[in-house]
């Protein structure tokens, strides 16, 4: 018997999708503003492990010598960026699905169950209700990178006039490493995202468009007669 | 009658409700991926502004920078400082961008800033004039466009002791300073609110320096409420105005507002 299950809300779905373009929009631009001074890396004790970012990723996504571009659509999109995400908090707020979003004491534990579950190390899955301890952890700490490339991002945007929030981020050389942080943060955000969405397969991905999922149970379909008198006539008919 | 009454009356089946439902929601996504692919093509193939007081930049942009800053200009205040620092923090070998409006030949001890008044009036101001002047100076965090900074050390006359002293306090009423290179080179525009911060400074010195020329000698504009773009180097001409004065940088897509 096939049962239809509720599992996102629209607006969890429209903020999710509308997301995903703004943001890539978003880190694409803040690619071409960073390439005027790409001064980071990851060095340690002298050897360049990492730089951010060789020269065949710039040429591979051309991003050299579009700093004006890059500041042009950085300070329009920002806006929808903002928007949507301001709009899915007051929504998550509102309607109460924090509280399946939120971790709970328990969750940092079992997210470690989780995992190892996922990592094929042990057996027994963890409790999965409709988002498990790992995803709370995830989907929170999302939230939570947003408001800090908000954050971080006015504080760069505007070190003056907002003076008290660069010194809040650390002033304005952390505020903008913060900001960047927080962009790779997003990209493995994404490859982790897209190859859970991957392994929980095509039905779970699909709920984030449609908002549900249909249970079969093998228990015999229970009729369950109605009042009204339509359905009293029904029998007639067949 | 009574047939078709209950045929429309008739509640769908499960399938029926997830069929609908499955074909609605990819009709939706559909439409408005769709939509955000239109959206993105004609943002992204937008014509470019036909250049003016600014240019380089694609309309629809040029138009959500011109908004923008309308909207972070109510939180621009005069009363907001800079952060400044101790002269021993000042960098000694301060960083030179860009020698537009440097390029042509200069006599130093020819030198005069026009300032061209309200009524139309040309004032001429020599080094002498500006040096008897108390002098102001500021260590503060240059900051770049490209998105480095520096701390600088700069010596000079105040704008505000300037304005004063000459007499331009009419002229400040107007929205906007312009500046330029004695070649006309490079331009900026200013707010006035921007222009006339306590902290933007005609400067003469660098690091307790007479200003080298390729930093813009013999007197340069510094403004820590903007972006280096708009500090000129080298003043020629001053004027005022109610609409946008020419800006170098702004010709070239960059914000025309560029404040910090």
């Amino acid at each position: 018997m096939k049962q239809i299950k509720e599992k996102h809300s629209v607006l969890m779905r429209w903020t999710h999708w509308v997301n995903f373009p703004l943001l890539t929009i978003m880190i694409w631009s803040g690619l071409l503003i960073y390439w005027a001074n790409d001064v980071y890396s990851i060095t340690l004790f002298g050897h360049t492990y990492v730089k951010f970012f060789p020269r065949w990723f710039y040429k591979a996504l051309d991003i050299p010598a579009h700093l004006a571009k890059g500041m042009a659509y950085h300070f329009l999109f920002m806006w929808f960026f903002a928007l949507n995400g301001l709009i899915y908090v007051i929504y998550t707020v509102v309607s109460g699905s924090w509280r399946e979003l939120l971790p709970q004491r328990k969750s940092f534990i079992e997210a470690w169950q989780v995992l190892l579950y996922d990592l094929h190390i042990r057996k027994m899955q963890p409790p999965q209700n409709k988002y498990n301890a790992a995803q709370r952890i995830a989907y929170t700490a999302i939230i939570v990178m947003g408001f800090g490339s908000v954050l971080t991002g006015l504080a760069i945007y505007k070190p003056v006039q907002f003076a008290t929030l660069t010194w809040l981020c650390g002033g304005y050389h952390l505020a903008r490493i913060i900001h960047f942080i927080l962009t790779i943060g997003y990209v493995f955000f994404f490859l982790i995202h897209i190859t859970q969405v991957i392994l929980a397969g095509w039905k779970n991905f699909w709920s984030v468009i449609s908002g549900f999922e249909v249970i079969r149970s093998n228990k015999p379909m229970k009729i369950v007669p109605t009042a009204s008198p339509e359905n009293d006539e029904k029998p007639k008919e067949d | 009658m009574m047939k078709n009454q209950k045929k429309t009356k008739q509640p769908l089946t499960i399938d029926q409700k997830i069929k609908r439902r499955n074909f609605l929601s990819l009709g939706v996504f559909a439409l408005g991926s769709a939509a955000a692919y239109k959206g993105w093509r004609w943002l992204s193939t937008s014509a470019e502004e036909l250049t003016g007081v600014t240019g380089g930049a694609q309309v629809p942009l040029r138009r959500a920078l011109n908004k923008t800053e309308l909207f972070f200009r109510n939180f621009f205040s005069r009363n907001h400082l800079v952060k400044t620092y101790p002269k021993a923090m000042a960098a000694k070998n301060v960083r030179q961008n860009s020698d537009i409006g440097l390029e042509s030949d200069i006599v130093l001890a020819d030198w005069k800033m026009e300032v061209k008044r309200a009524n139309g009036e040309l004032m001429y101001i020599t080094m002498d004039q500006i040096k008897t002047l108390p002098k102001t100076e500021i260590v503060y965090d240059f900051k770049c466009v490209e998105g480095w900074d520096q701390i600088q050390y700069w010596g000079g006359l105040k704008m505000l002791d300037f304005i004063e002293h000459f007499g331009l306090a009419e002229e400040t009423k107007t929205q906007y300073m312009g500046l330029m290179t004695p070649d006309k080179e490079y331009q900026v525009g200013l707010d006035m609110d921007s222009a006339i911060h306590p902290q933007t400074i005609l400067a003469y010195e660098m690091n307790g320096q007479p200003i080298p020329l390729n930093h813009g000698a013999p007197l340069r504009l510094i403004i820590p409420v903007k972006y280096g773009i708009k500090n000129l180097k080298r003043i020629g001409y001053m004027t005022f105005s109610n609409t946008r004065p020419p800006d170098y940088w702004a010709r070239e897509g960059y914000d025309y507002y560029s404040g910090l």
